[in-house]
């Protein structure tokens, strides 16, 4: 795989193999093997209830797995998460912080709790790069979501972890906010952290290094985000025009024809094999309005995709 | 939609209020465990008529008269000897700590002066820093005394049918000779008084967390379960002394309550007590998943903790069974405690015996707390 090549020099960041999760009768991870190399980011994609998060966890050491093992920042996962959790900041999905407590206050706790040195220059400085100087003094539940966000996100990283999990931590932020955001994960990979992100969006999802694609606490597929759509094998058509949502219907029970999906003005019909797709899109190719053009998958009909094929399995 | 009064809707909320209820597997048990509990606490365990109280006899006069005045003592059922010191100090140490409730010393010649009818005097000494448990065998002792040499003597001593008492009974009431139950009450209620507050202070301490969603952050954080509980626990400390200082205080200008002892003995048992009570609110939280059920495992340990300490009812009066449940609280030997040290002026070597089971209650709940201590989500 080209996931191992590109770090066969290194260490990985994270490596396990067999993770497994299980709550009473539900197998919630299945098996799961991660590599993720050193400095790369890595998105984790997946519906809810997929895994995402109970993986995040059993990796910082929040969660004990009932199989699997592996190494995380060269430590065992089972048996030093003290260690691991030195040198990991986990951004929680749903923010953890204290309510109840200043902003300065929070960091400066989460500092203490690390044993970090210099600690008041330390919080004097994330208050400012947050650009929450001013508002130090303010209780930390009185913030709005992003900046809620930023404020748990600046708290996970105060003592410069090695490594960041990230669980879904654009949920409920504003556009610009989440460029931002992305903008900081991409100087901090710069940097030499490594990034494990779990998230929703396709379009966050293109701007990681690797992708893993999660449903049913299995991985369906993993490897360079250039590449998944490819991999997967998938044909795809664009067709702008008036009436497409009558075409669009009237696709949909086409033999060929897996997905139809809307993109703003246009529609992207996808199937995995190619000439029963021509075949299929054939009668409307003639017609004048309709302007067809083939053009490379993406992520979001990728895993639509495999989510019809696991719908399948599970069935 | 329906507008106004509907009773689809009080249905539809009562049907989820049920459902909800049958979830919470604990408040359940609560529900049904809190009356029966209470049910037989109060019906078995308490007697506000205390009988078998321990005592000392010390009988100068071995004669078949103070033998025959023992046994009718004994088969009053109000005192159980336990032991006949050959001195006075002897009798008075095991009062000091607590150990029995009366003294009965008979004279020499006790005998020969009942016979010559010359009154002997028997002292009989009281521990009534409970005055409760005290006044049912005083107010039963002459009468004990009578029937019992009539008994045995009515033959030869004819005039005990008649005339005044053969022995004149000498009562002395020790360490609170007014018989003021404040005396013993506050130095009760300051164990209480702790033991609610401080317990509730600890037992949210990580269902909070759990319930606003931080703990997720403080378990991903390296921190030891002995830093967390030992953090959570030492604030409430003070707030401990606080109270301690409130009630003390109170006690001596609205009551008047005595302090024989030392003060600094006092602080050093406060200071276990109010540990003991953090830990186990601690401990709580640990089993507990949710405050609700924190604060109602809380309400569980108070009962007996109220009932069986000999804060409401004299501790020797209950029933055996009762009494074993009560040496395990640690309400009980703080109230033992802090009455010796205020009442008594107890020294920490005539208190030995109820400073241990409080230390030995740390070292227990800790190991419990640490090892309940989940440490992940799981």
């Amino acid at each position: 795989m080209t996931l191992q090549t590109d770090s066969a020099e290194q260490t990985p960041a994270i490596d396990v193999r067999g993770l497994t999760k299980i709550y009473g009768k539900r197998t919630v991870v299945d098996h799961f093997d991660l590599r993720v190399p050193k400095g790369a980011v890595y998105g984790f994609l997946g519906p809810n209830g997929s895994g995402k998060t109970t993986t995040l966890r059993m990796i910082c050491g929040l969660l004990k797995p009932e199989g699997g093992s592996g190494t995380c920042l060269g430590w065992d996962v089972i048996e030093q998460s003290d260690r691991i959790k030195t040198q990991v900041g986990y951004m929680t999905q749903r923010f953890s912080l204290w309510e109840d407590l200043t902003i300065a206050e929070n960091l400066d706790f989460v500092a203490r709790m690390y044993g970090l040195d210099n600690r008041k220059d330390r919080v004097k400085t994330a208050l400012k790069t947050l650009g929450l100087y001013e508002r130090k003094n303010q209780l930390a539940g009185t913030l709005s979501g992003g900046w809620k966000q930023r404020l748990a996100l600046s708290a996970c990283m105060l003592h410069d972890p090695k490594l960041l999990l990230l669980d879904e931590p654009t949920a409920g932020v504003d556009p610009k906010a989440r460029r931002e955001f992305w903008e900081t994960i991409h100087d901090l990979s710069d940097q030499g952290v490594t990034i494990l992100v779990s998230t929703h969006y396709m379009d966050e999802a293109v701007q990681c290094d690797f992708i893993a694609y999660i449903a049913y606490g299995k991985k369906l597929i993993d490897g360079p985000s250039g590449e998944i759509a490819r991999k997967i094998g998938l044909s795809t058509w664009k067709v702008e025009g008036p009436g497409l949502g009558a075409l669009s219907k009237a696709l949909k029970t086409t033999p060929g024809v897996e997905q139809v999906a809307r993109f703003g003005t246009s529609l992207h019909i996808s199937g995995p094999d190619k000439a029963a797709l021509e075949a299929a899109i054939a009668p409307w190719r003639d017609k004048k309005e309709l302007v067809w053009t083939p053009v490379t998958s993406g992520l979001e009909e990728a895993f639509i995709h495999l989510m019809k094929e696991v719908k399948d399995n599970f069935a | 939609m329906r507008r106004g009064f509907s009773l689809a809707r009080i249905s539809a909320i009562l049907t989820k209020e049920f459902i909800q209820m049958r979830r919470d597997r604990m408040t359940f048990a609560m529900m049904i465990g809190i009356p029966i509990m209470q049910l037989i606490l109060f019906s078995y365990a308490i007697n506000s008529d205390p009988r078998h109280l321990p005592s000392a006899i010390i009988d100068r006069d071995h004669s078949a008269f103070s033998r025959a005045v023992v046994t009718a003592f004994a088969n009053s059922t109000y005192v159980d000897f336990i032991m006949a010191p050959q001195t006075p100090e002897e009798a008075e140490k095991a009062m000091l700590a607590g150990k029995i409730n009366f003294i009965f010393e008979i004279p020499e010649h006790f005998g020969r002066d009942i016979a010559r009818g010359t009154r002997p005097q028997m002292l009989i000494i009281a521990d009534a820093t409970d005055p409760s448990a005290a006044s049912g065998a005083l107010a039963a002792a002459g009468e004990i005394i009578n029937t019992g040499l009539a008994r045995e003597f009515s033959t030869a001593l004819a005039s005990l049918a008649t005339g005044p008492p053969p022995v004149e009974v000498v009562l002395q009431r020790r360490y609170n000779p007014a018989g003021i139950t404040q005396y013993n009450i506050i130095p009760g209620l300051l164990g209480i008084i702790l033991t609610m507050t401080m317990t509730l202070m600890t037992a949210v301490a990580l269902t909070r967390e759990t319930e606003r969603g931080t703990m997720e952050n403080l378990l991903a954080m390296p921190a030891r379960p002995l830093e967390v509980m030992v953090g959570k626990v030492l604030p409430y400390v003070l707030v401990g002394y606080i109270q301690i200082i409130v009630v003390l205080n109170a006690g001596r200008f609205l009551f008047d309550i005595p302090f024989e002892g030392s003060r600094l003995l006092f602080f050093w048992i406060s200071t276990l007590y109010i540990v003991v009570n953090l830990l186990i609110g601690f401990l709580f939280s640990t089993v507990a998943r949710t405050q609700m059920q924190a604060m109602q495992m809380m309400v569980f340990l108070l009962l007996p903790q109220i009932l069986l300490s000999g804060f409401m009812f004299p501790f020797r009066g209950m029933p055996g069974w009762a009494q074993v449940i009560g040496e395990v609280l640690p309400a009980t030997h703080y109230m033992r405690l802090v009455r010796g040290i205020m009442l008594k002026g107890s020294t920490r070597f005539d208190l030995i015996a109820d400073i241990w089971p409080l230390i030995a209650l740390i070292v227990v709940i800790s190991a419990l707390a640490l090892a309940r201590y989940r440490r992940t989500l799981d």
